[in-house]
């Protein structure tokens, strides 16, 4: 009986996956059809890990991102973290001779800071989430280019700190593996516990959350410090792979981020949003930089196209609200 | 009888899946006040959109002033002479009453500028005709709920308007201004204006309108001279059955103090309050719009702050003052709003009633969905809440079957003490009825009830005591045998015997 039970909650489980996804499953598809026609070695293993590699880390900001955009605000911190923390991560044992080990957790601990004030400045003041974000950004960035006096904090010959980005296991690379985890632990978090369903019922609604008992300020603290750790995280991952910090990197990681959440059906209205959603959204992305290169199509265009992508989203999001809001 | 201003007859529009009206009809004359009832999802807003231009109907006839016409947009609507004035307001707050009231029209001065001047000088006749004495160069957000209606009202006037169609047009008004509202309403019919007054509140219907249109499923079912009908027979048109006992209430002699509050102050919104309710009781908190009921309870259950005073629960002195605590002690605040502080609309029927009880089967990462079932289906089954299953969102149900999820959700909490704000406001008679025998059942299994309502006939058959408030203050106290609606009033608005 129980046993019934459960197995039909799989299948409707599947079942609802593909009919509440089936518009970008289907993007997904005629992008990879019409990519592996006219994209010469696309459909090579070592170009798809190749792709997977390049969705990795903008899947560390994604969901970051899309917990913010749930909440009904927005995380457009990102990138410039990514670049701050991967700065001090390569200055702290290339200048500062701190073990790599160290070096890294306390990259890692400067998104997790940054997060943090974020979330506090945004429950406690109020200040909507787009500025406070927004001010964070041009800190990181700033702050960034004057630790690093401007150019890049080359990483000479760490293995154990190149290996982070660049290793692998067996033929999968590591940013891939972490991406991954991330995801794993994102979906359970927002499924299977309370403090994922609080998220959910602020961002659906905060004064009922209030009245429901839930600690709103409390909510809102987290998430944007999940948000900062994950984008932490980014940041010495990308450090890894150029063996290098570099001040300007992440330029516009925010964007795909945001393109990435709300093609996968993340609302700006808040309260809802998929991780399985969030995933097909970072394919997608990744697939368009990836196959346009393939195709040799000049990559300014690639901008073009996200910017289409997002309004285009956004818009087919609004009008599924219209529909809700007119059944009533 | 006056002359007929508008007549809908044989109106039917139908939705995809629905139809919404069958052979709807409406008829009013000059200087007539007529009131439209029926539960929700009768159809009135349906057909008063197909007057107001909104959508067209797919067949059916209208009139106006005899003549026969086709309404195929708002601006139509408003040609032929109908005013709508929606529940939720549409005016712009950061605009001028007189710009408000010319907004799409606006008068321009010699240089083809927009004037002020002129547009406030327009405005003032327009005011004055309802009563409101204010200056047209005021900003609309500084005005009250009540004066907003005033100039909503003044600007049909403007676009010369025979028809008045008001929906709920009291639902957020105070007992004064409602007051105001009528006086408005009646002159307006002695001037000859034909007046459509949707209500779901029975007193408003005898005190203002001269007759009743009543519909049921989209049908029209009749009409009823107010002077010459019963309240019984009015709902018995709407619900098509008879309800019985309108109210349950069955008296149970009260058990131990649950709840005591003493000299809460919180502001100017609680001033001084004390009182105490016991179990199996129902205590009724009367008073008019802005009285600090709401507020007081909010101020005990730590939703706002509170600037001094003692909380006591089974005699016991509460250190610890915000919501979780207080929930966890098995105090619930359902609270008056559905849609802003109650439930999550776009989320489902089991998200809402499991909000405040998640610990009960989510154990870090494991949820227990078997037991999550079983919390939903109790409180689905034992509200009766009509709906093909838990997993819809609650933005779909009608709003009595969104009201019961909001007390399916708080009983989910398996409380001791329950704060009950409005827990009819806006809902049909139908499923009042039935929320009312629910609270009866409630006080008989001993749960210690607060009951605040701003509707006189409820808190009078609904409770124990009655705890009247005003301007923050606790101004009187009746117990069910004393009470009657001129005492309560008396305490309501600050009247003494000996004043």
């Amino acid at each position: 009986m129980n046993n019934s039970k459960s197995q039909s909650g799989i299948s409707r489980a599947v079942k609802g996956y593909f009919s509440q996804n089936w518009g970008i499953l289907l993007g997904l598809l005629v992008l990879c059809v019409i990519f592996s026609i006219f994209g010469s070695n696309f459909l090579t293993t070592n170009n798809l890990l190749n792709l997977l590699r390049t969705c990795a880390t903008n899947c560390y900001l994604a969901i970051g991102v899309q917990m913010a955009i749930i909440l009904a605000g927005i995380d457009l911190t990102g990138g410039a973290l990514a670049a701050f923390t991967g700065v001090m991560t390569v200055a702290a044992f290339e200048w500062w001779g701190m073990p790599v080990g160290v070096a890294v957790a306390m990259g890692v601990l400067f998104g997790l800071v940054i997060g943090f004030l974020n979330g506090a400045i945004v429950a406690y003041t109020g200040i909507h989430p787009f500025v406070v974000t927004l001010a964070m950004q041009s800190i990181c960035r700033g702050t960034a280019y004057l630790v690093a006096n401007g150019s890049p904090v080359t990483a000479y010959g760490q293995d154990a700190f190149a290996e982070i980005g660049q290793g692998s296991i067996g033929p999968v690379p590591l940013p891939v593996v972490y991406m991954i985890i991330f995801l794993i632990l994102d979906y359970f978090f927002l499924n299977k516990t309370k403090t994922g369903r609080h998220i959910y019922a602020v961002g659906g609604n905060e004064v009922s959350a209030r009245f429901s008992g839930i600690n709103v300020n409390k909510i809102k603290i987290l998430v944007w410090t999940i948000s900062g750790t994950l984008a932490g995280f980014c940041g010495v991952v990308l450090a890894s792979r150029m063996s290098s910090g570099q001040p300007d990197t992440g330029q516009g990681y925010e964007t795909d981020a945001i393109a990435a959440a709300v093609l996968g059906g993340t609302s700006f209205f808040g309260g809802t949003g998929s991780v399985g959603g969030l995933l097909i959204g970072v394919l997608i992305i990744g697939l368009i930089s990836n196959g346009l290169n393939l195709m040799h199509v000049n990559s300014y265009w690639q901008y073009v196209l996200k910017g289409i992508i997002i309004i285009a989203a956004v818009y087919v999001d609004m009008i599924k609200q219209k529909k809700q809001n007119a059944a009533k | 009888m006056q002359k007929e201003l508008l007549r809908m007859e044989h109106i039917v529009k139908t939705f995809p899946g629905v139809r919404a009206l069958n052979n709807a009809a409406i008829t009013v004359h000059a200087g007539e006040v007529m009131g439209f009832m029926g539960e929700n999802g009768a159809g009135k807003s349906t057909l008063m959109n197909v007057l107001g231009g909104v959508f067209p109907a797919d067949s059916g006839e209208i009139y106006i002033e005899g003549k026969k016409v086709e309404i195929h947009s708002i601006y139509e609507s408003q040609q032929m002479g109908v005013a709508f004035i929606h529940q939720e307001l549409a005016l712009e707050p950061y605009l001028t009453i007189a710009e408000n009231i010319f907004l799409g029209r606006e008068m321009k001065n010699s240089f083809g500028m927009v004037s002020k001047d002129k547009m406030a000088e327009a405005a003032r006749p327009f005011l004055e005709r309802v009563g409101l004495n204010i200056d047209p160069n005021e900003y609309v957000g500084k005005l009250s709920l009540g004066q907003q209606q005033m100039v909503e009202i003044a600007k049909s006037f403007s676009l010369n308007a025979k028809i008045l169609i008001l929906d709920e047009p009291t639902s957020s008004l105070s007992e004064r201004e409602v007051e105001v509202l009528f006086q408005t309403v009646r002159d307006l019919r002695s001037q000859g204006m034909g007046i459509i007054f949707i209500t779901h509140k029975m007193a408003e219907v005898f005190q203002l309108c001269d007759a009743v249109t009543i519909m049921r499923d989209g049908e029209f079912m009749g009409v009823r001279q107010s002077d010459n009908c019963t309240e019984s027979e009015l709902i018995s048109l709407m619900v098509g059955r008879d309800l019985g006992n309108y109210y349950t209430r069955t008296y149970n002699t009260p058990g131990k103090v649950m709840l005591e509050a003493k000299h809460i102050n919180a502001g100017k919104r609680a001033i001084d309050c004390s009182f105490q309710v016991r179990s199996g009781e129902i205590l009724g908190f009367y008073g008019l719009v802005g009285a600090g009921r709401s507020e007081l309870m909010k101020a005990i259950m730590g939703l706002d702050p509170m600037d001094s005073g003692e909380i006591y629960l089974e005699g016991e002195k509460v250190t610890s003052r915000n919501p979780r605590y207080m929930q966890s002690k098995g105090v619930a605040l359902v609270p008056e709003s559905r849609k802003t502080e109650g439930l999550l609309l776009n989320n489902t029927i089991s998200f809402n009633i499991t909000l405040p009880v998640l610990n009960r089967f989510i154990n870090f990462f494991r949820v227990n969905a078997n037991k999550e079932d079983e919390i939903v289906d109790h409180g689905i089954e034992s509200l009766r809440i009509k709906t093909p299953s838990s997993r819809v969102n609650c933005s779909t149900l009608s709003g009595g079957n969104q009201q019961k999820v909001l007390l399916a959700k708080w009983l989910a909490t398996d409380p001791k003490i329950l704060i009950l704000d409005e827990p009819t406001r806006g809902i049909d008679v139908g499923a009042k009825a039935e929320i009312y025998t629910i609270i009866n059942n409630l006080a008989k299994a001993g749960l210690a009830i607060i009951l605040i309502s701003s509707e006189m006939p409820e808190v009078m058959n609904m409770s124990d005591r009655i705890i009247v408030m005003k301007e923050g203050r606790i101004t009187g106290e009746l117990s069910h045998e004393e009470n009657d609606q001129e005492k309560i009033l008396k305490f309501a608005m600050g009247v003494s015997d000996d004043e």
